[in-house]
């Protein structure tokens, strides 16, 4: 699904959060969203999951208009940066959440849901952990399990606030490496955010550069190595 | 003589020996003084003349009447305080909104304000003096003197044990489980279900047990706005304080007994349920 952000705008208040900005996001795309805290990159990643509404702007999907669609219509699959896992729930109720979560008719029969859960317990490379509380993962462990519950919704794209941020260094190279290879086999509409320029250039491909709610630059990790677009990004990438 | 010259702690948050049992001391006869002793005169009292004066004296008309009206009391304002406190505490902790803090020092008001004067605000704003008060007496719903004013009474003493117990966990543990709830396509009231509540359920219980426990025993609201009608607006607290002040030490006490027991069993509950659900209470608590 390809994701067009026309002049989206946001204020809490007194305090402007986004200037209005525009994106298009290509189809199948696994773009960053790289700044400084304050930036209004979560801001932005949360409208487009329905969370926040913005105060001006369009949101379209596919081409329809989209701005007004509550959370659960977007069928956004939402990586939050803590992985709000339901601490009362089996790792295997979590994932299932989603899927029991449907209305009645089309709710999978349980066998069916027993299936999908077991299949993105052995796609995370995590089968045995059905039964164990969030409490008694790991943070690399957590962190997958909140990936495998969003992909259970069969959502129309992948959103991911700092999805690499409450992890050492170790783990945070090899889950990199693994949500690019979720994406490649999904083909899902990925969008990410982070303040970590090394992250963005090495799993994205497109990454937008954002500061105090405006954006800086939009390119290849490369353009934006090879050509920083203003003084701004030549500081930030270089720092 | 190495161990008193050396004293060996395991820890360090131990004691010394002497020290540790000093205070050990203390906390057994504070406990003795001030909570097992008064129980144990309660229960001795009551049984001063056997168990038959005790039963018998619980079973005639208007005990058993105030025995009624104070579980009936109890059932009206400990399920509307539940439901009023997770709501208040929905508000206050999962909306962002002007006033917020006047609203929690709100809830907190009954707490701050005398019973007494809480009953008195009911009877001059409800009494029949009062327009409202004299409009509902002539479509006959008197709330002073009547059931009516007794539950406001208590709902109001009761009202922060349920929204105070909830309020801290429910900021301790934010909104992001909701939202992920959201996300996932819940509509709000299965994520209220099947998220906010179970998270929320141990804060939950506990405050409801306090409310039961509190309602049960209210006393200076009642007293003003009830009118001490023996078999009609005297809860056991108000028949209570009427047989001791006529000298009938066992009928006073027996009803004093029952009304301990009452909330000795509240607490027996509370405690099983923890023991039977300790693994959930430890899976739901933050590591």
């Amino acid at each position: 699904m390809h994701i067009d952000i026309d002049e989206i705008a946001k204020t809490f208040g007194a305090t402007t959060a986004l200037h209005p900005v525009s994106l298009s996001i290509p189809s199948g795309a696994l773009v960053a969203l790289l700044g400084p805290s304050g930036s209004g990159k979560t801001t932005l990643l949360r409208i487009l999951g329905g969370l926040e509404f913005p105060t001006s702007g369009r949101v379209m999907f596919n081409g329809q208009d989209a701005t007004g669609m509550t959370v659960q219509e977007r069928r956004a699959g939402f990586v939050f940066q803590s992985y709000a896992l339901f601490r009362h729930m089996t790792v295997f109720d979590n994932i299932a959440y989603g899927l029991r979560a449907r209305p009645r008719g089309q709710r999978p029969p349980k066998a069916e849901i027993t299936r999908r859960v077991t299949k993105l317990l052995d796609l995370i490379q995590l089968p045995d952990i059905a039964s164990r509380y969030p409490t008694q993962l790991s943070g690399g462990q957590r962190q997958r399990v909140a990936l495998a519950r969003a992909l259970a919704i069969e959502p129309r794209m992948l959103l991911l606030d700092e999805p690499f941020g409450a992890l050492d260094a170790k783990v945070r190279k090899e889950l990199r490496q693994g949500l690019r290879d979720i994406h490649d086999e999904t083909g899902l509409t990925t969008v990410f955010v982070t303040h970590d320029q090394d992250e963005a250039m090495e799993l994205a491909d497109l990454v937008v550069v954002m500061s105090m709610g405006r954006i800086e630059q939009i390119g290849r990790p490369q353009d934006i190595r090879g050509k920083p677009a203003t003084e701004f990004v030549r500081d930030f990438i270089s720092a | 003589m190495s161990d008193a010259t050396l004293p060996t702690f395991r820890t360090a948050t131990e004691e010394a020996p002497l020290l540790r049992i000093a205070l050990i001391a203390i906390a057994v006869a504070g406990l003795a003084i001030l909570v097992f002793a008064p129980l144990a005169v309660v229960f001795a009292e009551a049984l001063r003349d056997g168990w038959l004066a005790a039963v018998e004296s619980l079973g005639n008309r208007d005990a058993r009447s105030a025995i009624h009206l104070t579980l009936l009391i109890t059932a009206i304002a400990v399920p509307a305080n539940a439901v009023f406190g997770i709501a208040a505490a929905w508000f206050i902790t999962k909306f962002d909104f002007r006033g917020k803090a006047f609203l929690i020092t709100l809830i907190d008001l009954p707490f701050s304000v005398s019973p007494v004067v809480a009953g008195l605000c009911i009877v001059l704003l409800f009494g029949a003096n009062s327009a409202i008060g004299s409009w509902l007496v002539a479509h006959g719903w008197p709330i002073v003197f009547a059931i009516p004013g007794i539950v406001l009474a208590t709902v109001f003493v009761t009202f922060p044990f349920v929204a105070r117990e909830l309020i801290p966990v429910m900021i301790e543990q934010g909104r992001t489980e909701e939202e992920a709830a959201l996300t996932l396509g819940a509509s709000g009231w299965r994520t209220f279900r099947t998220v906010t509540l179970p998270n929320i359920r141990w804060a939950l219980l506990y405050g409801t047990l306090l409310c039961t426990a509190r309602a049960m025993g209210e006393f200076g609201a009642v007293a003003v706005v009830s009118g001490k009608i023996r078999g009609q607006t005297a809860t056991m607290p108000i028949t209570i304080e009427m047989l001791y002040n006529e000298y009938l030490s066992v009928a006073a006490f027996s009803m004093a007994a029952l009304l301990t027991a009452l909330a000795l069993v509240t607490l027996l509950l509370k405690t099983l349920l923890e023991l039977r659900h300790a693994d959930q209470l430890a899976a739901t608590r933050r590591h």
